[in-house]
């Protein structure tokens, strides 16, 4: 076995962490936490003219053609970094997703200025009554000639008020079983009818509500078969579930440390030599390392063309099942003074600690919630029998 | 990246698996107690080159070929110290003695006290024990018959050993003293704590295996219990977690071979996280049997108890976080 990886993939780690160095500064980490939005255009557009964001394509598309280990090297770097690129993930999913399943049209059309960090997605999933079970979705598309007529709520579309397109799961068919009468659309967000409500969140994010009214979408928008849409989804999932939380993870440590090594308790002794602190932050360390691993090994089974569904969406659960472990542990350590928040006087770790605390709760959601992704690798990886 | 085991491996693996599957039944398992030792596994063992496998020189095999080893030895609960043998040949070979023979030797992986190490993995049937004491390696020669050990939770032959002759012990050779001979122990202890780890992650994934089959196979309230979400999601939460730590197990041979910088954090890590998971796994595994779990007659048990046992063998595993963290943060300052 070999760990270390090929020099070509540490090549372009190296440049993609100068890069990042240089570009992702205190302030546009400030501005995200600020604002709630976790994408920047600036670094967005700068991301986009060094090529990463169509790092991954093939050269016909203006790609580099980078292989899945570098593509995991660029993600784990940019969350490592704090860079808000919340956006950026969206964007790839939905360009992913277009090469597989869009027409030719979308993909001439869409793909170019999504690589080029000009248009922007949401996901638009979710709805009052459809979480989890996404397939319940009752927003309703009905076709009228060459047109179709949207109108439904969804819920939880974070970055619609950035986004130039909304990946918009539809209800098209009500006489057959519900999955079987979905179809997706790709919506221009600046058709007549759509409207956003922002909702704040107790992690600091913005995300919205989305209100869709008569509003008229071109058939040329439909992203695969009418009543298609579950499969569509379920291409678009398989790029959603990757290893980004790990970075997030090493952040949080990262501020532990700091705090443990720079702090002294009222008697004047450093935390970092407190056995009850050294035996907290070495637990952390060990449940970083496994998910890292957990990571890696699926970007390794896709860079041999095997699907890493089950292995994937182990490293997804795993990972963000041991940040909010580790975050809800962190913030004890620190006691009361855990409790001041970021940006006020005296906070310990700067507050960042209490802000990952609230933040690391919807990471067990998004994605496929914790119990989704334990049924995927009970029945798809276990193969134990079905439980509904 | 390559998380592949090579050719050689896979028939390495494939062999040791065949052998112990031939010899290592748990019914062989159970007779072998209490001692925990099956002359003709060892026989076997000895026959394929296995104690001395990793001497330079004489087997000529790296640490990711006795990984290989210590999983199947783990998964099958083989009766012997497969581990500790493999170890301790490896270190003596490093203090120039040669170890070409096929005597059983064993590492005392804690501090002695009062001059004694006590509960020393293997020592029960081991000819020789090697340990550390006062920054000198010293060889305790066990002549044969001479040892016993006390009953315990693992079935493992366990000893307790004296290190000098006055209060009762054996002869001891001093093999190398100073910083060479603390260095050589640290390096000897951190492959015992990769290659067991390698051990619990074999150990833990049959544990595991036992306990999807019964989920599988046994039926409840007119449905097999595997398809209750309350089992499956304890049972996706434990696979994920063994892949975590077998993955955490494998890189620690690996920065072993290779030199790596975090060698010994990643060893530490390993033992820690293979540990846990595999006291999980054959803890769950065990509880899914129901009340038939707690027979003697179901495997399940051999597992969880030798899960645990082997942990300890080392210590409180919380200890076992410090000294993590003396790795990963450096050693404590006094807190007076």
């Amino acid at each position: 076995m070999e760990f270390s990886l090929p020099p070509e993939v540490e090549q372009f780690r190296t440049e993609v962490r100068a890069f990042l160095a240089a570009n992702v500064t205190d302030e546009v980490i400030e501005r995200a936490h600020r604002t709630g939005t976790f994408h920047d255009r600036q670094l967005h557009a700068k991301m986009a003219a060094e090529g990463w964001l169509s790092a991954g394509w093939p050269v016909e598309y203006g790609g580099q053609g980078r292989s899945p280990l570098e593509m995991n090297a660029l993600t784990e770097e940019m969350y490592l970094s704090g860079a808000p690129v919340d956006g950026l993930g969206v964007a790839s999913l939905v360009a992913h997703t277009l090469l597989i399943d869009g027409s030719d049209w979308q993909k001439q059309t869409i793909i170019p200025g999504i690589l080029a960090g000009e248009v922007m997605c949401c996901l638009g999933y979710s709805e009052p009554d459809a979480g989890s079970d996404v397939a319940a979705c009752a927003t309703r598309a009905v076709r009228d000639g060459q047109e179709w007529v949207v109108n439904g709520q969804k819920m939880f579309t974070t970055l619609a008020h950035e986004a130039h397109y909304v990946f918009l799961l539809t209800r098209t068919n009500l006489e057959v079983p519900k999955h079987k009468g979905l179809t997706m659309f790709i919506v221009p967000m600046d058709v007549p009818g759509i409207e956003i409500t922002p909702v704040s969140t107790m992690g600091g994010e913005r995300t919205n509500i989305t209100f869709y009214t008569d509003v008229r979408v071109d058939d040329r928008y439909r992203v695969g078969d009418v009543d298609g849409g579950w499969s569509v989804m379920m291409t678009a999932l398989v790029f959603e579930r990757n290893s980004a939380w790990y970075g997030e993870c090493v952040r949080l440590l990262d501020h532990a440390v700091a705090w443990a090594t720079d702090t002294r308790d009222e008697d004047g002794r450093r935390y970092i030599d407190d056995p009850l602190v050294r035996e907290r932050l070495a637990g952390a360390a060990i449940g970083n390392e496994m998910s890292n691993l957990l990571g890696w090994r699926a970007a390794w089974m896709a860079a041999n063309d095997e699907l890493p569904g089950v292995e994937g969406t182990m490293a997804k659960l795993a990972t963000t099942e041991h940040y909010q472990r580790t975050a809800d542990d962190l913030i004890d350590m620190l006691g009361a003074e855990g409790l001041r928040r970021h940006g006020q006087p005296g906070a310990a770790a700067d507050g960042w600690i209490e802000a990952i605390y609230r933040h690391c709760q919807v990471t067990t959601i998004y994605g496929g919630t914790s119990e989704v992704c334990r049924g995927v690798i009970a029945e798809r990886g276990l193969g134990l029998p079905r439980s509904r | 990246m390559d998380l592949a085991l090579t050719d050689e491996q896979q028939s390495l693996r494939a062999a040791v698996d065949r052998m112990l599957t031939k010899c290592s039944s748990p019914e062989q398992v159970r007779q072998a107690e209490p001692l925990g030792f099956d002359p003709r596994v060892w026989h076997e063992l000895v026959e394929m080159g296995v104690p001395t496998m990793g001497v330079p020189g004489i087997g000529g095999a790296g640490l990711a070929d006795m990984a290989v080893v210590a999983r199947a030895a783990g998964a099958h609960l083989a009766a012997a110290p497969v581990v500790e043998v493999m170890v301790a040949n490896r270190l003596l070979a490093a203090t120039d003695r040669e170890v070409d023979d096929a005597a059983v030797r064993t590492i005392a992986v804690r501090p002695a006290r009062d001059h004694r190490f006590n509960l020393v993995p293997g020592a029960a049937v081991a000819a020789e024990v090697i340990g550390l004491i006062d920054q000198r390696l010293v060889v305790v020669d066990q002549p044969r018959g001479s040892a016993s050990g006390p009953l315990n939770l693992g079935s493992a032959p366990l000893a307790d050993v004296a290190v000098e002759v006055d209060v009762g012990g054996h002869p001891v050779r001093i093999v190398a003293e100073g910083d060479a001979a603390v260095a050589a122990f640290a390096t000897a202890l951190d492959e015992w704590r990769a290659l067991t780890a390698q051990w619990l992650a074999g150990l833990g994934r049959a544990a595991f295996a036992i306990g999807v089959r019964y989920a599988t196979d046994r039926r409840q309230f007119g449905v097999p219990i595997g398809s209750f979400q309350a089992v499956q999601h304890r049972l996706a939460d434990l696979t994920t977690a063994l892949d975590g730590a077998t993955l955490l197990s494998d890189k620690a041979v690996w920065a072993l071979a290779t030199g790596d910088q975090m060698k010994a954090a990643f060893a530490s890590m390993a033992f820690a996280a293979a540990g846990e998971t595999a006291q999980q796994a054959a803890s769950y595994a065990l509880h899914l049997h129901g009340g038939y779990g707690f027979m003697e007659e179901y495997d399940i048990q051999l597992f969880f108890r030798r899960a645990k046992a082997t942990c300890l063998v080392l210590g409180d595993p919380r200890r076992e976080l410090q000294h993590l963290a003396d790795e990963l943060y450096g050693p404590a300052q006094d807190r007076g």
